[in-house]
This record gives structure tokens, sequence and C-alpha cells, in this order.
């Protein structure tokens, strides 16, 4: 068998490893659940307001659009903290010092990072559907619509995630990514329709791919009469798939040389100076 | 000065390793900014031989294993190791090499077998006629002394066991070159003696070429067949232990008494000096000691001369960290 496959396997193995120990560890579970239980319960607080302009339940409206911010946050957030801890712990050097290490690490972590946000977005669907009777997946077109979103988000964000992740010198740095996602999470039309705010913050959401995701998501879970409160009175499908393609074209281009470049410079002498001052900040 | 062990220097690829010469230093130079690490170092190994990179901290030696191991570039001079060029190496070269590395806290959640087992499947295409990768997960484990362990967490490990999955990972595809840096840093006496053997056990295993830097005397003494010393980015001198301390220290400390007075003289020719002594002074002289310098008198002087450049160590073992 071709190294390159074996390789790949390895890593396949390793995400499914990774993942499995994700529901065995506290740290990650209490990632898992705090979140979700968080999200439900604002949605059952709110399931009584209205989208403006409609009788529609504002929580109801509000679930497909968190959603679609848990597959934007696993890609770039997840991604990159899992990369800035790893490569800090040693995690990546070990790799690198594996015959095609990098590119089975690679490999399980777009399967732990996927297998991680497929968790928690049934986490949030699976209750959600019973909360909301006006959610519906019966129909083969929404599970498509939901499938095609996932799947082109998570292409768009972990690329970019890992680039991130890649340029952040150390883990405790992770709130250069966290406040702006919040920032971005706050106007991309996520808890409040985007309609409510003004031009140009809804012009600079649309930029970002967590607009679209909400917008992916709520395409394929509400009914058709609501596309008429989005911008444009419409679902939007292409302009969906260009700007996320846009960023997964942009990751994927991006995320190798810098992976590369990150990759070139950890040596053992790398990780022991990390080591020595993550050491120091503890004692 | 230039240190050739046993080959001459080999001119092609495929004469390298059919001498059996694994490791060939030419005139390896590294500088980082205007500071220079390494100034010229030369060293080959051949197939089984354990050498030691012996120096004070900041004397390059992380610097020359990094370069060695593929995973710093030079500024200058020919390396190959395994007669490959390790700026040029591929994954197949890769995979006949080890690299011990010091864990910290990763994969701290995984099993010692799985992931043995899971590092190893890397190897698995790289099995050669002569050498059938990855090890054995279960032999492999016995080897390095986990059988107890293999089912706990890494995590969950004391540091010395730890040391033993680290070791366990890099000779898990049968290395024919393994490199350890500073391995038993840390470590308490009965640690590092548990260590010793290891290698030792390794070195009567499989036929592998090892090269290990620390900065501890009489840890190189212990392990190596040959103590290469580096200071000031250079190889001052090597050879076994024995050929060390003979080769350096010439002069040896006579030491004697005579009409109830201490007498003590340094001479390169002690037995021509004591008979000279006696047959001057026959039977007045009494409690003689001859002594010649330990290795380690001998290193702790090679190393005070390199001290006068101390503060500039110091300087580079910090940018070699940095960077």
């Amino acid at each position: 068998m071709s190294p390159l496959v074996v390789a790949a396997r390895a890593g396949l193995s390793r995400g499914r490893i990774e993942l499995r120990q994700s529901f065995t560890n506290a740290e990650t579970l209490w990632g898992y659940l705090f979140p979700t239980v968080v999200l439900l319960v604002v949605m059952f607080f709110l399931r009584g307001a209205k989208v403006p302009g409609t009788e529609f339940s504002l929580g109801a409206q509000t679930l497909p659009s968190t959603l679609g911010m848990t597959v934007a946050f696993g890609g770039l957030v997840t991604m990159a903290s899992i990369l800035t801890v790893e490569r800090e712990d040693g995690t990546l050097l070990r790799a690198k010092a594996t015959p095609n290490g990098m590119f089975g690490y690679l490999i399980s972590k777009i399967t732990l990072v996927s297998g991680m946000t497929l968790v928690s977005v049934a986490l949030l669907l699976v209750p959600g559907l019973f909360l909301f009777d006006v959610l519906a997946l019966d129909s083969i077109g929404a599970w498509l619509t939901l499938a095609w979103v996932m799947l082109v988000g998570m292409v768009a964000t972990m690329p970019v995630g890992a680039v991130f992740g890649s340029l952040l010198s150390n883990p405790r740095n992770m709130g250069l990514i966290m406040l702006p996602m919040m920032g971005l999470i706050a106007t991309s039309g996520i808890f409040y329709p985007i309609t409510a705010m003004p031009g140009w913050l809804q012009a600079v959401a649309q930029v970002f791919p967590i607009y679209w995701l909400g917008l992916g998501m709520r395409s394929a879970l509400l009914p058709e009469a609501m596309a008429a409160v989005e911008l444009g009175d419409s679902w939007r499908h292409l302009e969906t798939l260009l700007v996320l393609g846009g960023w997964a074209v942009a990751g994927l281009v991006l995320a190798p040389v810098v992976l590369r470049r990150m990759a070139r410079r950890e040596s053992g002498s790398s990780v022991a100076a990390r080591r020595e001052k993550a050491m120091q900040r503890v004692t | 000065m230039v240190v050739s062990a046993g080959a001459e220097t080999p001119t092609s690829t495929g004469a390298s390793t059919d001498r059996g010469v694994t490791l060939d230093v030419h005139d390896l130079r590294m500088r980082y900014g205007s500071t220079d690490v390494l100034t010229g170092v030369s060293f080959s190994a051949r197939r089984g031989e354990v050498l030691a990179l012996l120096g004070p901290n900041g004397a390059g030696k992380t610097t020359t294993i990094e370069i060695l191991e593929g995973f710093r570039m030079r500024s200058g001079g020919r390396v190959e190791v395994l007669g490959t060029d390790p700026a040029r190496g591929d994954e197949r070269w890769r995979s006949r090499l080890g690299v011990v590395l010091q864990s910290w806290r990763d994969h701290g959640r995984w099993r010692v077998r799985e992931l043995l087992t899971h590092l190893g499947s890397y190897y698995a295409p790289y099995s050669t006629g002569r050498i059938s990768r990855p090890w054995d997960i279960d032999e492999l484990i016995q080897v390095v002394g986990l059988a107890e362990h293999a089912h706990k967490k890494v995590g969950q490990l004391s540091g010395g066991q730890r040391r033993r999955v680290d070791v366990a990972i890099g000779i898990v595809g049968r290395p024919e070159v393994l490199f350890l840096d500073e391995p038993t840093a840390g470590f308490d006496p009965s640690a590092r003696r548990e260590f010793h053997d290891l290698v030792h056990r390794l070195t009567d295993i499989d036929d592998t070429t090892i090269l290990l830097t620390t900065h501890d005397l009489d840890e190189a003494e212990k392990l190596a067949d040959r103590i290469l010393i580096l200071a000031g980015g250079r190889i001052i001198a090597s050879g076994s232990a024995d050929e060390l301390s003979r080769r350096i220290s010439a002069d040896a400390e006579v030491r004697w008494s005579q009409g109830g007075a201490r007498f003590v003289h340094s001479t390169g020719d002690a037995t021509g000096f004591v008979r000279e002594l006696f047959a001057q002074h026959g039977e007045d002289i009494a409690d003689l000691e001859v002594r010649r310098a330990s290795l380690e008198d001998t290193y702790m002087t090679l190393v005070r001369d390199h001290e006068s450049g101390r503060a500039d160590g110091a300087t580079r073992a910090f940018e070699e960290v940095a960077r």
C-alpha cells in the first residue's frame, strides 16, 4: 500500500480515537454541553417573541442560525485552538518526526473537528426540533440543504482556522480570535435578524462566513415564507455558495503555505522554549 | 580539530552506506545573525556505534543534532545521514530515523499501547527485506519495560515511565539511526540508571547508530563508544573515555614525602621521574602517590578554557532556544 494511503488511514483512525476521547474527558464534555444548554435555554425564553413583521417565533428562527454559528465556530476556533495547543505541547513535532506524519495529523484534525462539529450540531438540532414544531426536516430537500451548507461551511472555515492556529504563537493568545468572533456573531444575524442592523454593518457581516452559514441553515429548516424577512427577500443560495466557496478557496490556497512554514520551524528546542515559557507562567 | 572516525570521508552517497558509515558530517557551520554557533564540526559514525556529543550549555549540541535530524537548516558544510542530506531528506529517509523527543504533556489522553500502535502504523510501508517495520508493539512495550502500564493513559504515568514512552516512540519504526537530545535531563539518579540500561539493551538488539547529546560527562562515559567534546562551536577532542583521558592529560601528578616535608610534582613521564626519585633518595621517600588526571579533570579544564567566552555562550544558548 502506498505510504500516503497508510498515513491517511492512520489519520482517520487518529481522528476517531481523539473524537472518542472527547466524550470521556470532562473538559471537552463541558465544551459540548455548556453552549448547547445555554443556547437552548435562550431559545426557550425567546420562543414567545416574534420575528419583527411576522408571527413567527424568534426562538425558532434563532435555532438554525446557531447551527450555522456552531459550524463556523468549530472550523475557525476549535481548529485554531487545537493547532496552537498541540504545537506548544509537542504533538506536532512528533508528527513531524514520523514519516508522512504531518499529512496524517492534518487528516486527523479534519476528522476530529468535523466529528465534534457534527456532534455539537446534533446536540442542538435534536432537542430544537422537539422544542419548535415549526422547524421541519421533513423533506429530502431540507436534509440536502442542511448537508451541503454544513459541508461547504466546514471546508470554508477549517483551512482558515488552521491558518489562524499556525500564526498564533501560543494558546493564551486565542483571545485574538475569540473577540472578533464574538463581534461577528453579534452582527451576523444569529440572535437577531440582520435587517435590524445599520447598512454598513450588514455589508461587513456579509463578507464573513458566519452570516451565510446562519442563512443557509435557516433556509434548510424554516418554512419557505420566512425568506421574506431576509436581505433580498430570498435565501440567496447562489451567493451563499459563492462567498463560502471564496473562503474555501482562499483557505485552501493559504493553509498549505502557512502550515508548511509553521511545520518547518518546529524542532525540539522550539518546543522546549515554549515549555519553559509556559512553566514560568504557571509557577 | 577535525575528527574522523575510522572510515575515510566517503565521496558518494552509495559508498557511504556500503561502508556502514551512517553519519557523516564535514565542516558543519551554523550562524544565527552575526553569531557563529558552529564553526566547522566534522565527525562520522558507523553502524552500531554510540556517539555522545558532550559539551557545556550553549556549545551547539542541540543545534548540531537538530541539523542532523533535518529539523533545522545549516549555514554551511556537508552533512549526510544514511547517505542523504537531511535538508533534502524525504519521508522514506525519515522512516529510517528515530528521534527521541522530550515529552511534556502531549498525548496525555492516549493509552500507551494505542499511541505506539498508531505511530508505528506510519512505518509499515517502509519495511525492507532486512528490517521489518514497525517493531512488534507488545515486544516493544516489553523492551522498554512498560508491560504493566500498556493500558494506562500517558498522562497518568510518572516522569520516568513517560520517558520510556518517548524512547519507545523514537524506536517504534526500528530506526537505523537514533537521535537523543539530553535524554536524561531532569532525571533522578535511579531513573537515570534505568535509562542507561535501556539504551544498552537497544544497542544489543539492533545495530542502531545512536547519537546523543549530554552535558553530563558520567553519562557520556557510561553510554558512548566514542565521546565528542563540543566547545565554542567546534569539536575540541574525541575518542573513547580512556583515549580522551590519556590523550589530553599526558601529565600525571606525583606526590611524596621526604624527611617530614610533602612534595608535589607534575610530569609527562611519571615512571621515569619516580625511578630517578628513588635512585637519588632511596629509602627517604615515603607516601608515594602517582595520579593521572581523571577524564573529569580533563573535561573541566577544557570547558574552563572556553569559560572566558561564557557570556557569549549564554547569549548563544538563548538565541538557540528563541529560534
